[in-house]
């Protein structure tokens, strides 16, 4: 760990400082040792030339599935750490709905151990807010930060009793840990396939209501204004959404979200010709819906993008729509999607997206990251923003091949990926411990 | 829509045109034996139960001197497309030319017509997606009542939302210069239909009198269970056709039915007692049911028939 990095001609790019300017970085015992203007090259272990390219912080994924334990034939936490770095990311959470659900000490430790094996990108475990995601019994909180949990979600499924969440919000205060939320009124949505509104109307599809995301929203909005909990809202995908959580900042209550790059780029119009890859959770929404969110995001009412990677196996997503599983890949499709999609036409700065995709994760879980400062660790992502692409599931290091933006053009991406001083993935080649 | 029949919303207006005019020269033809599916298979492969759609495909088979095969399952258990495949296939292998599928669930038949070829697929209804030979026959029904679909008034009446019959009759009517409303309880009616250019309704009673088709859906009582309409006496109420209504009906309104009627749901005793001696107004039940063996004929005909084989 005691190998020395000297990254020359750079444009450092670091929004918590609103620094954007050449720099050198020096990199030593895995952080950043030295940030400054024309350091001496000699003496180090590697000095990497980036000809005037963007070295950013490291991405950070609030919301992977990595599968693992339990479903070791859709993800493992060694297949998914390897396509995070591929994809840019160096710090991801990863949800606690596996089998056996992450609601206990073993659980915890077995994730960081396969983590730190598979030595790629740094992965926090998060808790369920239940047991057994039950919705009944809530987990030893302070237990699990103890091992190093960063947050709390039954993703997958709504906490359904409010006077468990109220508790679990209330008792949570003690350690002033976060709770993310998955907002989906499950009375309403239980049989849903897809968007209730003019799609699934016309192709004869469940309806999901929008409601039953909304009355979520609310609903977690409301606890958290009672109990002073820290909530964050998981894959916000409504305009109405949006607005609840707009109210909530404006009155003070603590709340984040975030919302996904398949929500900020599709709208449900791709469930025409029943398309299995368009079918997640929450379901694609409207043009309207999709323009809001991309307001949200750019205004700061919506905090942070957020993969939702949800990885599944060839058979489960292949088949007819109303037989395939729930949920897309987006490790490795997020950032050269976002790069061309949105920052290239200037829908949103370059400095801003990686804000919502990096500093600001980074803040809202209390880890470090997120910033290129001296002192910091040395997880780092170089782009190229002219570097052309295409989506090609079958190159991806996910074992996931399910996304719906197959075959797309892409013109950026991570060309880099440093994570802890160590060059884990250059020029799309992944770089063994 | 090729060698396939998956929807209405497939087929342009011609194309619904010529399977019309081929039912129409069919129907002269009843009680002659017809030969062009001769040499050619046709299985049903049904995962949820009917009678009359399968049937009446069987009959029509048969008159075109086709072999009929039936593979129906309709047991509980819930196929999926995968499994659904494999016995496509098998089938193929044995040599069947055309499957008629029913299954629960909407859109299965376009995944399936892109996983196979060599062989003719025909919806006989897929969820609450589609079920275009139903719609065929409706429209065929209604044009040799009313002898043109142009400009004609119709009016459905029931569960919209879970109707495929609906789906593929808006496309048709449409299609066929038709103006539709939809009417029925807010729960079961999709605000989302209006985009389609048909006005949906809450209330039948404003469209009773001006309508040239007034169409019945059957309703499930399961909707009630679920919790959708609060008693299926009150949907009666509502919606059901009865003695007071028929007398808002104009002379010449034809009333329609996919069947099976639900007596005293959709459409009193009485009411239905009434129409069948009435003489302004016509029930067009048995028509349709007279109309599906020539449509579905025509349809067998249009995809395969007239092909080099």
């Amino acid at each position: 760990m005691s190998k020395t990095l000297l990254f020359k001609n750079a444009v450092v790019l670091d929004p918590r400082q609103s620094l954007k300017a050449k720099r050198d970085i020096l990199v030593e015992g895995g952080k950043i040792k030295k940030l400054g203007s024309h350091l001496q090259d000699g003496g180090y272990d590697e000095v990497i030339d980036l000809e005037g390219r963007f070295i950013v912080p490291g991405f950070v994924d609030m919301h992977v599935h990595l599968r693992e334990p339990g479903e070791e034939n859709k993800e493992t936490i060694f297949s998914g750490s390897r396509a995070a770095v591929a994809g840019g990311i160096t710090s991801l959470c990863c949800m606690p709905n596996t089998q056996p659900p992450i609601d206990n000490p073993q659980t915890v430790k077995y994730v960081q151990e396969r983590a730190d094996k598979a030595n790629m990108a740094r992965i926090y475990p998060l808790g369920t807010i239940t047991l057994q995601r039950g919705g009944d019994e809530l987990t030893s909180y302070g237990t699990l930060l103890e091992e190093g949990v960063k947050a709390f979600s039954d993703d997958g499924k709504m906490v359904a009793s409010s006077s468990v969440m109220y508790h679990a919000m209330s008792y949570i205060r003690k350690f002033d840990a976060l709770i993310i939320s998955h907002c989906e009124e499950e009375t309403l949505s239980r049989d849903g396939e897809a968007h209730e509104g003019y799609w699934s109307s016309i192709l004869g599809l469940q309806g999901l209501p929008p409601v039953a995301e909304e009355l979520a929203v609310a609903r977690d909005i409301l606890l958290a204004r009672d109990t002073g909990a820290r909530l964050h809202l998981a894959h916000v995908s409504l305009a109405r959404s949006v607005e609840w959580i707009k109210w909530a900042k404006e009155q003070g209550i603590k709340v984040t979200a975030e919302t996904t790059p398949h929500h900020l780029l599709l709208d449900h119009s791709w469930l025409e010709g029943f398309n299995p890859q368009a079918k997640m959770r929450p379901p694609l929404r409207t043009e309207a819906d999709r323009r809001a969110l991309l307001q949200g995001l750019k205004s700061g009412v919506i905090d942070a993008v957020a993969t939702d990677h949800a990885p599944h196996r060839e058979e489960d997503k292949s088949g007819d729509f109303t037989s395939a599983a729930f949920g897309i890949t987006g490790l490795e499709t997020a950032v050269p999607l976002l790069l061309t999609e949105l920052v290239k036409p200037g829908v949103i700065s370059l400095e801003h997206l990686v804000s919502c995709y990096s500093c600001r994760p980074a803040e809202i879980l209390g880890i470090d990251g997120g910033t290129i400062k001296e002192g910091s660790p040395a997880d780092l992502v170089v782009l190229d923003l002219e570097a052309p692409g295409r989506v090609e599931s079958r190159n991806f290091y996910s074992r996931g091949k399910n996304t719906p933006f197959e075959g797309w053009k892409t013109a950026g991406k991570p060309v880099m990926t440093v994570v802890e001083g160590q060059i884990k993935m250059k020029e799309g080649d992944l770089l063994e411990g | 829509m090729g060698s396939h029949l998956l929807g209405l919303r497939d087929c342009s207006r011609e194309e619904i045109e010529s399977i019309l005019d081929r039912a129409s020269y069919f129907d002269g033809y009843r009680n002659q034996k017809l030969t062009s599916l001769k040499g050619l298979s046709i299985a049903a492969l049904f995962f949820e139960p009917s009678t009359r759609t399968r049937f009446s495909f069987e009959v029509a088979t048969r008159w075109l001197s086709g072999e009929f095969y039936n593979f129906s399952t309709e047991s509980s258990s819930v196929v999926k497309g995968e499994s659904l495949l494999d016995s496509v296939n098998t089938l193929k292998s044995m040599g069947i030319n055309a499957m008629i599928v029913r299954h629960r669930a909407s859109g299965i038949l376009q995944w399936l017509s892109t996983k196979i070829s060599g062989i003719s697929l025909i919806n006989a209804g897929d969820g609450s997606h589609e079920h275009p030979t139903q719609a065929l026959l409706d429209l065929y029904t209604i044009k040799k009542y009313h002898s043109s679909l142009e400009g004609l008034k119709v009016l459905m009446i029931g569960d919209i939302k879970h109707s495929r019959v609906v789906r593929s009759s808006v496309t048709g009517l449409k299609a066929m210069g038709a103006r539709v409303t939809l009417a029925g309880p807010p729960t079961l009616l999709p605000k989302e239909f209006a985009r389609e250019g048909v006005e949906i309704s809450w209330d039948i009673h404003p469209y009773m009198n001006d309508a040239d088709v007034v169409y019945m859906l059957r309703l499930q009582k399961e909707r009630q269970k679920k919790g959708l309409i609060p008693s299926l006496k009150e949907y009666t109420r509502l919606y059901g056709l009865n003695e007071e209504r028929l007398k808002y009906l104009k002379p010449g309104a034809l009333v329609m039915h996919p069947g099976p009627m639900n007596i005293g749901v959709e459409i009193t005793a009485e009411a239905l007692k009434q129409l069948e001696d009435h003489n302004d107004i016509r029930l067009g039940i048995n028509e349709q049911v007279e109309s599906g063996v020539v449509v579905r004929a025509a349809v067998l005909d249009y995809l395969m028939g007239e092909k080099p084989r």
